[in-house]
């Protein structure tokens, strides 16, 4: 049983939400740059040419030169595909474990309920950047090292989201009638649950990727993110705080990539929310 | 004083030890589970294992982990969080050393927060669809979308080196530790950089709920007695808005103590976040946990606070 009544009116719905529309566009942007980045980046992002380093922006360098004399703009568009991937991957993990214990929290109850929320109180007490920081520093930086250590640490908002929706869920008519039917609680849970969770989830999607992507970006700027040469903007913007006075678009325009992309992900997210399931706007 | 609450404080702080046990395993199995080790930071000279060797034993690293835990859990029973490996100081000094600019930070970045956030959450409720409202729509979302690190730099890159009017780094001038206002200018980029980010989910919170409020019936009796609009707003609404608010403002403590990590590291300012990022470069394991264990118990304090002043707020929350 679903709550929405179908796809195609939720999608007409998104395309006519200004601002959930102009993100979605933003977003698909961001994707593809990150996807076509070796086909559209005009110049390597390793290529050094210390005569043109710290050029202003300029009809031959758009975003100008840094302090290696490599392209800003090409190395931005390279940027994407670190941050991107490192987003999407950390986000999957995250939904997935949080969505496996959030629903089996609400779903089971009692005790099992109380120690697993227990443990994610325990995850939500240590500030985030602290937790990771330590992981990363100690495992060492890679891309699934960073991705997996941030999944550690926002699984447990999401599954605290998605606990509160199942607990409401699982005692709505709909799973009761499911149960008299001899339904069993794999398919209650698969089937009635968490398909009626979706939407929430959905919306979580959107959300959590910008926040990793947010949080990608602080671990690269602690240089625990993607290693030079590879750019990612964290690295790029603290590359650039030594030009500051001198070369101020090293770090603008990198910075301003993650801000536009971390803005147009919470602004395909809210469309998402008020177009799936528009109760949910007075909640937050 | 409501009667239930001494006993749901007890249950409560039962729980905190509890939780503050579990975040100080979690910790210690990572850093124990980790490749590598503080002796390759900390030997001198040339490295060889049999020096390796001998800096583990001189630091304890060679017993059994569960015998270092429970040495470790015994000593910060007695007050006593240790040494650290790199410099040999107490743990406890270094960060009572830095905690002043920590705490600094923090409260001024959330006092600015609220300051800000309330105001404009509340005009943005109550003139909904104006352009008050908008403004504050935008200004939540850019604050939650602004990467804390970048708004700091891009500050520095207005206020410090196109326009100097502020320093762009340090807890005070060089020598001038004692003067207010030089330790003041140097607080306004960082406080700001930090407050900012946090204001935003003030903000939606304050609107949203106070748009909640408003359309209670008891709002309407006011509005019907004939009480005037500030009245009704400041006075009957507010109050009641302010309960996710506070719940809000208590949740996100984590979200600005690390925030506060990044924030001093772009200012160097000499807090508790600057010395977390160092030990964890250097393996100082002492000083992560007592770093953590104090970050995670001040969280974990506020929530139960933030839960005691519900009470006061709204004397209908009842913990019996």
């Amino acid at each position: 049983m679903s709550r929405s009544s179908g796809a195609p009116s939720a999608f007409g719905r998104l395309l006519g939400h200004r601002r959930g529309f102009w993100g979605g566009v933003a977003v698909a942007v961001m994707v593809v740059t990150g996807v076509l980045a070796p086909a559209i980046a005009p110049h390597s992002y390793s290529a050094q040419s210390l005569l043109q380093r710290l050029q202003p922006p300029s009809p031959a360098h758009w975003l100008g030169t840094d302090g290696f004399g490599r392209d800003v703009l090409s190395r931005t568009i390279w940027g994407s595909r670190v941050s991107l991937q490192i987003g999407l991957l950390a986000t999957v993990l995250s939904l997935v474990v949080g969505t496996l214990v959030g629903s089996a929290s609400g779903y089971v109850g009692g005790a099992t309920d109380t120690a697993i929320m227990r443990v994610a109180d325990v995850f939500l007490s240590v500030p985030a950047l602290f937790l990771i920081l330590i992981v990363v520093a100690l495992f060492g930086a890679s891309l699934t090292n960073t991705a997996l250590v941030i999944a550690l640490v926002t699984w447990a908002p999401v599954a605290r989201i998605v606990r509160s929706e199942c607990l409401s869920l699982r005692a709505r008519d709909f799973v009761h009638a499911a149960h008299a039917l001899g339904a069993g609680h794999a398919r209650i849970l698969g089937r009635h649950v968490l398909l009626n969770a979706l939407p929430v989830i959905i919306v979580q999607t959107s959300v959590l990727l910008g926040q990793t992507i947010l949080i990608e970006s602080g671990l690269s700027y602690l240089g625990l993110g993607a290693q030079p040469p590879l750019p990612s903007w964290g690295n790029m913007v603290v590359e650039g705080r030594q030009f500051l006075a001198s070369a101020w678009w090293i770090a603008t325009f990198p910075g301003l990539a993650i801000f536009v992309t971390v803005l147009a992900f919470n602004l395909f997210g809210d469309g998402l929310r008020d177009v799936i399931d528009p109760a949910l706007r007075a909640e937050t | 004083m409501e009667p239930g609450l001494p006993a749901y404080v007890l249950k409560r702080l039962g729980f905190a030890v509890l939780m503050l046990f579990g975040v100080s395993i979690i910790l210690f199995a990572i850093m124990r589970v980790a490749p590598g080790g503080p002796e390759a930071v900390l030997v001198g000279g040339e490295f060889s294992p049999e020096a390796a060797a001998r800096v583990r034993q001189r630091l304890g690293l060679d017993r059994p982990l569960v015998t270092q835990y429970a040495g470790w859990v015994s000593a910060v029973l007695r007050g006593d969080l240790g040494r650290s490996f790199k410099t040999n100081d107490p743990v406890a000094t270094l960060i009572v050393e830095r905690l002043g600019p920590t705490l600094q930070l923090t409260a001024g970045a959330l006092a600015v927060a609220l300051a800000v956030a309330i105001p404009l959450g509340v005009l943005a409720a109550v003139r909904r669809g104006s352009v008050w409202d908008t403004i504050g729509s935008a200004v939540s979302l850019f604050g939650v979308s602004f990467p804390s690190f970048w708004l700091g730099i891009m500050l520095i890159l207005l206020f410090s080196e196109a326009w100097p009017l502020l320093p762009p780094s340090g807890l005070s001038e060089y020598g001038r530790e004692g003067d207010v206002t030089s330790r003041l200018r140097h607080a306004v980029l960082p406080t700001l950089t930090l407050g900012l980010i946090q204001m935003a989910s003030f903000m939606r919170f304050t609107r949203s709920s106070l748009l909640e409020v408003l359309g209670q019936d008891y709002i309407r009796t006011a509005r019907a007695k004939g009480l005037g609009s500030p009245r009704v707003i400041w006075r009957h609404a507010l109050r009641n808005a302010l309960i996710p608010v506070v719940t809000v403002v208590g949740l996100s403590l984590p979200t600005l103590v690390g925030g506060a990590v990044l924030t001093e590291t772009v200012f160097a300012w000499p807090g508790v976040g600057r010395l977390a990022v160092g030990a964890v470069f250097e393996r100082d394991y002492p000083v992560i946990m007592g770093v953590n264990l104090l970050v995670a118990a001040v969280v974990i304090t506020a929530n139960l606070l933030t839960d005691i002043a519900y009470c006061f707020i709204d004397p209908r929350i009842s913990y019996s």
